[in-house]
């Protein structure tokens, strides 16, 4: 039998703003994008249901990595039912706005013309059937990464539609994301004013780790974290802010604790190697301070608890960064009432990282 | 921070100063194969010479490759602290050879040279087993030739490997190190030619430098994870030039998610940070430690354990300018002597 658990019977949560920063929709099925894609990407989708880098094969914890309570009632997939969406999540929450993050693999298509039409794809539907039926919905806007033309032209096609709040990268892409190759994606970012949100997963082609392909899903899942730390050195080491000094990067679903030993780490490094690149004019912990902002789930939870206050006094700029997220519907949903650690938080932190730092951010 | 209390040092290289250092310990065949083939040795991608980390000033200024010398070695760090006992650990890129045959021979050489010119000549030095690590069963053999040897005391593992090491295809390696009551040196670099993120290739050195850590991060889940202290309850591994301070942050992450998908991995019956605490150990530098030292204390304390962490000049490699720099922080006596030779003497039974 399945049982949702019971909100919490501390009240102390409800007083405050929700907002929840890492929500997936799902298609219905895998039809669902037929109506926003051009015949001819009809036929190929039919033919090859997308054709991405093979290899990478973790079963997950649950179907879908659902929560086992979050098929709707019709049977369709975790995710893909708006009404069951509100009911279990923005409903029973509180939830005052929430992001989506699509994770439909567009940008992950070996045919990158084939990605373009799923990212255009998706964004109609984002619009059509989520944002305008749900004012509490906002989207990230969904491209093609790896061609950074195809994507500049999508940020340029929808970037200015008030439902998109960012662009949507993920981790794992073919080349670490301060390569060139993707500088156009930041200069439309730049341009239409929206900060890029890199979440968890996606599949580059290679090795999932620095060291080759490791056997268990909980080396994928428990090892995303390294993948995150590596894209915060590329950016930081490539001179992407030096480039795109108005550029803003939210990190979702990756944790946070690592934020502050990475930085000590590259500060370190920096004094020492920085003759190797002349371009990075600051010391990598002051970009990470300035440009970075990271999703709370999976939350972290030191052994314990009062770890948790030394880990935002050890790297400060955390306390105005962290934003919550539940992620929704997956298997390690974080729920608003319990996901931070049971200790003392200093003055105003709790209620900025529930709202108020993506209040902020998304300027809300 | 020169003292009486004893030091044990447990990062030190040795660097074979070029091929023909080696020559002596190689068949007449594999002299022919590197004069025909003009082979200079092992590319060391790892430490490229000039750059600032590769080697501290003073050793710079010293005659011949940093690191090359064991003359200078005692001068500039075995007498100087001075050091009661100095682990080598030679970083000779063998697994970046594909020949299996030239592999093997390279790795005997190295071990051979090191017995010849390092431990044979200085009784305060212990080392490393250098192996073909990309080629388990032949690491296996040298392990068994040389491992008797009271010499040597780790097997040498570069962090960057084509698959993760509690991947099974490298067990030959952990049964040959269990089996001789050596342990496991996790270093810094490694040449296995896939990309060292799990992105894709990064362009600059900084990047490769930094990213060490997430590889050893990688390595630690790995080998919990597979089951590798499962299966051998004696199995210990040492972090060598890998950085500490993430260490916390990281058992609270693999804690986390052992609690939501041990069933994957039914082996494991602790929570991953119980093994970390029994079976691993971490050389201090890089120290990679935050700007307040009160906030280091902090760190070291989320270690959950005092027995953790090894002290290492990481000689010649340049990460602090004076003695008193290489443990800048106000520890208590009996913590600060573990730190400088306790937990080493117990963890490699010196």
């Amino acid at each position: 039998m399945v049982v949702t658990l019971p909100r919490s019977e501390d009240i102390n949560w409800t007083a405050r703003a929700v907002i929840d920063g890492d929500i997936h929709p799902a298609l219905a099925s895998p039809k669902s994008l037929d109506p926003y894609l051009s015949q001819h990407w009809r036929a190929h989708r039919q033919q090859l249901s997308g054709f991405s880098y093979s290899g990478a094969t973790y079963p997950r914890a649950n179907p879908n990595a659902a929560r086992v309570d979050s098929w709707p009632p019709n049977g369709q997939p975790p995710g893909s039912d708006l009404n069951f969406m509100r009911e279990q999540l923005l409903d029973e929450w509180d939830i005052e706005v929430g992001v989506l993050q699509p994770l439909l693999g567009a940008g992950a298509q070996r045919n990158l013309e084939y990605g373009a039409a799923m990212s255009h794809a998706i964004n109609d539907w984002l619009l059509a059937e989520w944002l305008e039926p749900e004012p509490r919905l906002r989207a990230s806007l969904v491209i093609p990464y790896e061609d950074a033309d195809l994507s500049a032209a999508e940020i340029d096609r929808v970037g200015d539609q008030p439902g998109f709040v960012q662009i949507m990268l993920v981790i794992r892409t073919s080349e670490p994301l301060g390569r060139r190759k993707y500088w156009k994606i930041y200069e439309a970012a730049v341009r239409h004013d929206l900060p890029i949100g890199i979440h968890f997963g996606g599949a580059g082609g290679g090795p999932i780790t620095g060291t080759g392909w490791p056997s268990f899903y909980i080396e994928d899942h428990a090892g995303m974290s390294t993948v995150f730390q590596s894209q915060v050195v590329s950016l930081i080491c490539e001179g992407v802010f030096e480039q795109f000094p108005t550029l803003k990067v939210i990190l979702v679903e990756g944790g946070f604790a690592w934020l502050g030993p990475l930085a000590w780490r590259l500060d370190a490094a920096w004094r020492k190697l920085r003759s190797e690149v002349p371009h990075v004019k600051r010391l990598p912990s002051e970009h990470i301070s300035e440009h970075f902002w990271l999703t709370t789930q999976p939350m972290e939870e030191p052994d314990r608890p009062e770890y948790f206050v030394q880990m935002l006094e050890h790297f400060p700029p955390l306390a105005d960064r962290l934003m919550f997220a539940t992620d929704y519907p997956h298997w390690d949903f974080d729920a608003p009432d319990s996901a931070l650690p049971r200790v003392r938080l200093p003055q105003g932190t709790h209620q900025k990282i529930m709202a108020e730092n993506a209040r902020a951010l998304y300027r809300l | 921070m020169p003292t009486d209390a004893p030091i044990i040092d447990c990062d030190i290289h040795n660097v074979v100063p070029s091929i023909d250092a080696l020559l002596p310990f190689l068949s007449e065949h594999w002299r022919e194969y590197i004069r025909q083939s003009a082979f200079k040795g092992a590319p060391d991608n790892a430490y490229p010479p000039q750059m600032p980390t590769t080697a501290r000033p003073d050793a710079r200024s010293a005659s011949g490759a940093p690191g090359s010398s064991l003359d200078v070695l005692r001068a500039q760090v075995l007498d100087a602290w001075p050091i009661e006992i100095g682990i080598l650990n030679c970083a000779y890129a063998i697994d970046s050879i594909h020949n299996p045959d030239a592999a093997a021979a390279m790795a005997a050489a190295v071990n051979d040279w090191q017995v010849a010119e390092w431990l044979d000549k200085e009784p305060r030095l212990r080392a490393s087993v250098v192996v073909p690590s990309h080629f388990p069963d032949l690491a296996a053999r040298e392990i068994e030739r040389v491992g008797g040897q009271p010499g040597f005391v780790q097997v040498a593992l570069p962090v960057r490997a084509e698959a993760p090491y509690g991947n099974r295809r490298f067990l030959p390696i952990f049964e040959a190190a269990v089996r001789h009551d050596l342990a496991i040196g996790i270093q810094f670099g490694g040449a296995p030619g896939n990309p060292p993120t799990g992105t894709g290739w990064p362009s600059y050195y900084i990047e490769d430098y930094v990213g060490m850590a997430q590889i050893f991060q990688t390595q630690v889940l790995s080998m919990i994870v597979e089951g590798l202290f499962d299966r051998f309850s004696g199995l210990r591994v040492v972090l060598i030039e890998g950085g500490w301070t993430w260490l916390p942050s990281l058992m609270w992450r693999i804690d986390k998610d052992w609690k939501g998908l041990r069933r994957e991995v039914p082996w494991n019956t602790r929570l991953p940070s119980e093994y970390i605490k029994q079976h691993m150990r971490l050389t201090i530098q890089p120290m990679d430690a935050p700007p307040d030292a009160r906030h280091t204390l902090q760190v070291i304390d989320q270690l959950g354990s005092d027995e953790l962490l090894l002290f290492a000049t990481d000689y010649p490699h340049w990460h602090f300018d004076t003695p008193e720099e290489a443990l800048p922080v106000p520890l208590p006596p009996h913590r600060k002597r573990k730190i400088m030779a306790d937990n080493a003497r117990a963890f490699y039974r010196l």
